[in-house]
């Protein structure tokens, strides 16, 4: 059976496990009259069964398809012929790729060698004998425990308490995943970004000014010296969002205040969900927008001023980014102004402040904390920003404060990096992991630092 | 001192003084005033303007220039032997036929070079068009019938005005001779636009006449469906842990600055994680749904978990409280009295943060689900690409053809969008209760 098949089986036998764990139960206890006597309700029983059945042959399944596929391999690996198997790793990897494509069906046999086919045919074989293997196993033993539950279940177990153990342990494994996530960002990313530092110094990669990370295939190709200083790429990247900050943080709060002090609330309560679908446009859109009208158009009114404008500028990347920021912006400050006492505000009346020196003055101050920390967000939400600068934003590593010129940024090198066929161990690939790790450790800075300045500035008025 | 030098002002003096500061405050108010709206007004300009370039670019991609020609099943060409086998028919130079039907309607062309330009009015996929018929219905040969095929990009953009006939013949798609043709089949009623299927049942193809977006909408629809069976269980359970059963210690601080954080974590960071986890480390297929939902699932369980807690919080402690006091297990407390309070709330946040999902480019690039695929995906480990991607990967495209079809797809995929939040905010608007 196919895994998806079994899983449908296991999931038909627990709901056979329910309802034989329910009916076992009343009938222990005499019929529907008897329930008093049970310790626990039927369901209960019959999810405790249920639960008997399913769980044991989940943690089966899952552990053999993680460990099936390397073992296989290895056998595999094991039949080739001697001339095969003294192949570097790499190499080896590629022809165990042949074999898995070929079983696949992805490529016809022909394009391969015979001992490639003959492995293959091996491969699929042992698969054969491993799927077997493993619905033998999963079901008996689903079977298995719904029998032994089944004898086991008498009026004094206390079914409830160990159905409801195992979902409160169920609940604790689901929130811990967003820890593992965490976790597991850290040692993939930081695992490729270390094996990219044990072949070029961090000093380099950190401090270096020139960023080309074609590698030599040839000893005399020009352009190609894989030097991996990425100072260009952290320049672009904040040049990119200081001009986007430029356009949403003005933009963004003047709304707000708009929106939260001035507004008609009639007004307000259609055009703040109208702002806020700038923020649930895909930002591929924004990517394709800045290709197709900003860029040109910029390029458009540069030459008919006599500036030279590349198509491809950190402007017109920047300035879209902006727009994109612009409800971000708005909403936590929004939420910032919001939440000023109106008793500050009524105090600056009283003393004959006009409306706008009340904001100015008391409120906006009042609310600074919050606001710099959404902006710290925003930020971070530049810094990471990807498909509008792959789109708008040029692959060219200059070293320029011109928001004319083209610039690359972390992220546009990142995608360009591992897009398209690529070795995993070569440095051009683990720079895209090292850069990842730097752009994570900075958001994540920025993020802890917005944090917590927005939560100590909520504290301060609740 | 030298204040005390100056002569008192008198009652009307300081009114004026008074009034002139006035005049210059209210105006400085009036000012901000009309800052903030222009701000506002600013930032709904960038977002009608931004669709208008969309769907004015966009609106094309569901028309499509077809041409009425009178096509000959010639026998001769179709099947020469006569054997009427259908890996004959597939075989055969339907081209040819195509050919044959074009130099029906322009007898007058003679010499090489002219007919060839003459075919190129005409796409490459009319001939396979032609194919899936003569194979689906072998009787068709011999016959002859009047049928609409689809025209090139180069006249389809030509129709839609994207051409313009005053360039120099060299610098348009076009030649003068071409051109004439399509005048000629305009003016008898034999070029017409009509509604692009296309575009809607077709996968991606080179040829923009011949691209559709089925493809990248199955992929998208396996890959959000999986999300969703995996975040929604798991983004609630966690919720429900964190919010009714979890003591305030370390370990849930822990969780809970986590959650934040990967809430604001760059979506392209777990592209990387998927690539280096699930594609390095497990070996699963590259460019498969199953991947890009793990990442997807990964990447919008902080927003469900936050939403659901947040309907969690909105339930009154009292509801509780009267089910414990009956004697209610706090299980059964939850999944009989705080859940299906909660659920709605919940619900939106899941559609919300799906939505965010079928908008996500970055992370999918990563794990390879950008490679060019001509074929409907058919499960959850077939190659596939998903909409955003597919947006992407025609943005890059050099025929001028495919901007029409990127804004098209755009607008498809703002649609499934506008579906989805409207959705949201009516199940908020129809289920919300204030207690």
């Amino acid at each position: 059976m196919t895994p998806a098949a079994l899983l449908l089986a296991l999931a038909l036998l627990s709901v056979g496990a329910f309802w034989i764990g329910k009916t076992r139960s009343l009938a222990i206890v005499g019929g529907s009259r008897g329930v008093r006597n049970l310790h626990s309700l039927p369901t209960h029983y019959g999810f405790m069964t249920a639960l008997w059945c399913a769980l044991p042959a989940l943690a089966v399944i899952g552990v053999w398809l993680v460990f099936q596929d390397a073992i296989i391999l290895r056998l595999v690996t094991d039949h080739l012929p001697a001339g095969v198997k003294v192949l570097p790793a790499n190499e080896l990897s590629l022809v165990l790729n042949d074999v898995r494509n070929l079983v696949a069906g992805n490529i016809p046999a022909a394009s391969v060698s015979e001992p490639v086919q003959a492995a293959a045919a091996e491969y699929a074989r042992l698969r054969g004998i491993s799927r077997m293997a493993l619905t033998v196993l999963v079901l008996v033993m689903a079977v298995a425990t719904i029998l032994v539950v089944r004898s086991r279940i008498k009026p004094e177990v206390r079914a409830r308490n160990r159905v409801e153990q195992v979902v409160e342990w169920l609940l604790i494994a689901c929130s811990t995943i967003a820890v593992f996530t965490t976790i597991g960002i850290v040692a993939s990313v930081a695992f490729e970004a270390f094996r990219f530092f044990s072949m070029i110094s961090p000093l380099d990669f950190l401090f270096g000014t020139s960023w080309s990370p074609q590698m030599a295939i040839r000893a005399d190709q020009v352009g190609s010296s894989g030097t991996f200083g990425a100072v260009p790429l952290f320049t672009g990247t904040l040049l990119i969002s200081f001009i986007a900050m430029l356009i949403a943080v003005p933009i963004g709060l003047y709304s707000a205040i708009y929106l939260a002090e001035y507004a008609h609330p009639r007004f307000r309560t259609w055009a703040k969900p109208l702002l806020e679908v700038l923020a649930g446009v895909p930002t591929v859109v924004y990517g394709f927008f800045a290709a197709l009208t900003i860029g040109p158009a910029l390029r458009g009114w540069g030459e008919s001023i006599g500036l030279n404008v590349a198509s491809e500028s950190a402007l017109a990347a920047g300035l879209v980014m902006g727009i994109m920021i612009i409800p971000f912006v708005s909403s936590l400050a929004d939420d910032m102004i919001s939440a000023v006492p109106q008793a500050l505000r009524d105090g600056a009346y009283a003393l004959g402040a006009t409306r706008s020196e009340t904001i100015k003055q008391v409120v906006l101050r009042a609310a600074l904390p919050g606001i710099v920390g959404g902006v710290l967000l925003a930020v971070s939400r530049a810094i990471g920003e990807t498909m509008i600068v792959v789109m708008a934003a040029g692959l060219a590593a200059n070293l320029t404060a011109n928001p004319l010129e083209a610039v690359t940024t972390v992220t546009v090198q990142i995608v360009t990096l591992l897009v398209g066929d690529q070795e995993f161990d070569s440095p051009k690939t683990l720079a895209a992991f090292a850069l990842g790790l730097v752009l994570f450790l900075v958001t994540l800075a920025l993020n802890v630092l917005a944090l917590h300045i927005v939560r100590k500035y909520r504290e301060q008025y609740e | 001192m030298n204040s005390t030098n100056k002569p008192r002002k008198t009652p009307q003096e300081s009114q004026a003084i008074v009034e002139r500061s006035l005049r210059r405050r209210y105006w400085a108010e009036r000012r901000f005033r009309a800052y903030g709206l222009a701000a506002v007004v600013a930032g709904m300009a960038f977002l009608v303007y931004l669709f208008f370039v969309i769907f004015s670019n966009g609106a094309g991609a569901f028309r499509q220039s077809q041409i009425k020609l009178n096509v000959f099943y010639d026998p001769a060409i179709i099947d020469p032997a006569g054997t009427r086998k259908p890996d004959d028919l597939v075989a055969a130079d339907y081209a040819a036929v195509v050919r044959a039907a074009l130099k029906a309607r322009f007898p007058d062309v003679e010499g090489r070079a002219a007919t060839r330009e003459l075919t190129k009015l005409v796409s490459g996929s009319a001939a396979f068009d032609l194919q899936k018929s003569v194979v689906a219905d072998p009787t068709l040969i011999g016959k002859s019938e009047e049928r609409w095929l689809l025209a090139s990009d180069p006249v389809d953009l030509l129709v839609k005005g994207r051409v313009d006939r005053a360039l120099a013949e060299g610098e348009r798609p076009l030649s003068d001779q071409q051109l004439g043709w399509v005048d000629k089949l305009k003016a008898d009623g034999a070029l017409a636009l009509k509604f692009n299927t296309v575009f809607l049942t077709h996968g991606d193809s080179r040829d923009p006449e011949k691209a559709g977006i089925w493809g990248a909408v199955v992929g998208s629809f396996f890959t959000l469906v999986l999300t969703l069976l995996l975040s929604f269980p798991i983004g609630v359970a966690a919720a429900i842990y964190l919010e009714e059963f979890a003591r305030r210690n370390r370990w849930t601080d822990l969780i809970e600055v986590n959650i934040n954080n990967l809430a604001a974590v760059p979506s392209i960071v777990f592209g990387l994680l998927g690539l280096a986890v699930f594609i390095g480390f497990f070996g699963m297929p590259r460019s498969a749904p199953l991947v890009g939902a793990l990442v997807l699932t990964l990447l919008t369980l902080p927003t469900i978990i936050i939403a659901s807690r947040a309907a969690l919080k909105a339930v009154p402690p009292s509801i509780r409280e009267a089910a414990l006091g009956m004697g209610a297990s706090k299980i059964q407390t939850v999944t009989h009295h705080v859940l299906p309070l909660a659920m709605p709330g919940m619900l939106t946040g899941t559609i919300i943060g799906m939505a965010r999902a079928l908008g996500e480019t970055a992370p999918l690039l990563m794990i390879g689900m950008v490679a060019f695929i001509v074929d409907i995906p058919a499960g959850l480990t077939d190659p596939a690409t998903a909409l955003p991607v597919q947006v992407f990967l025609w943005s890059d495209s050099p025929e001028r053809g495919f901007v029409e079809k990127t804004s098209g797809a755009i607008i498809v995929l703002l649609a499934f969008l506008v579906v989805m939040n409207t959705t949201a905010v009516i199940l908020r608007k129809r289920f919300e209760r204030r207690w």
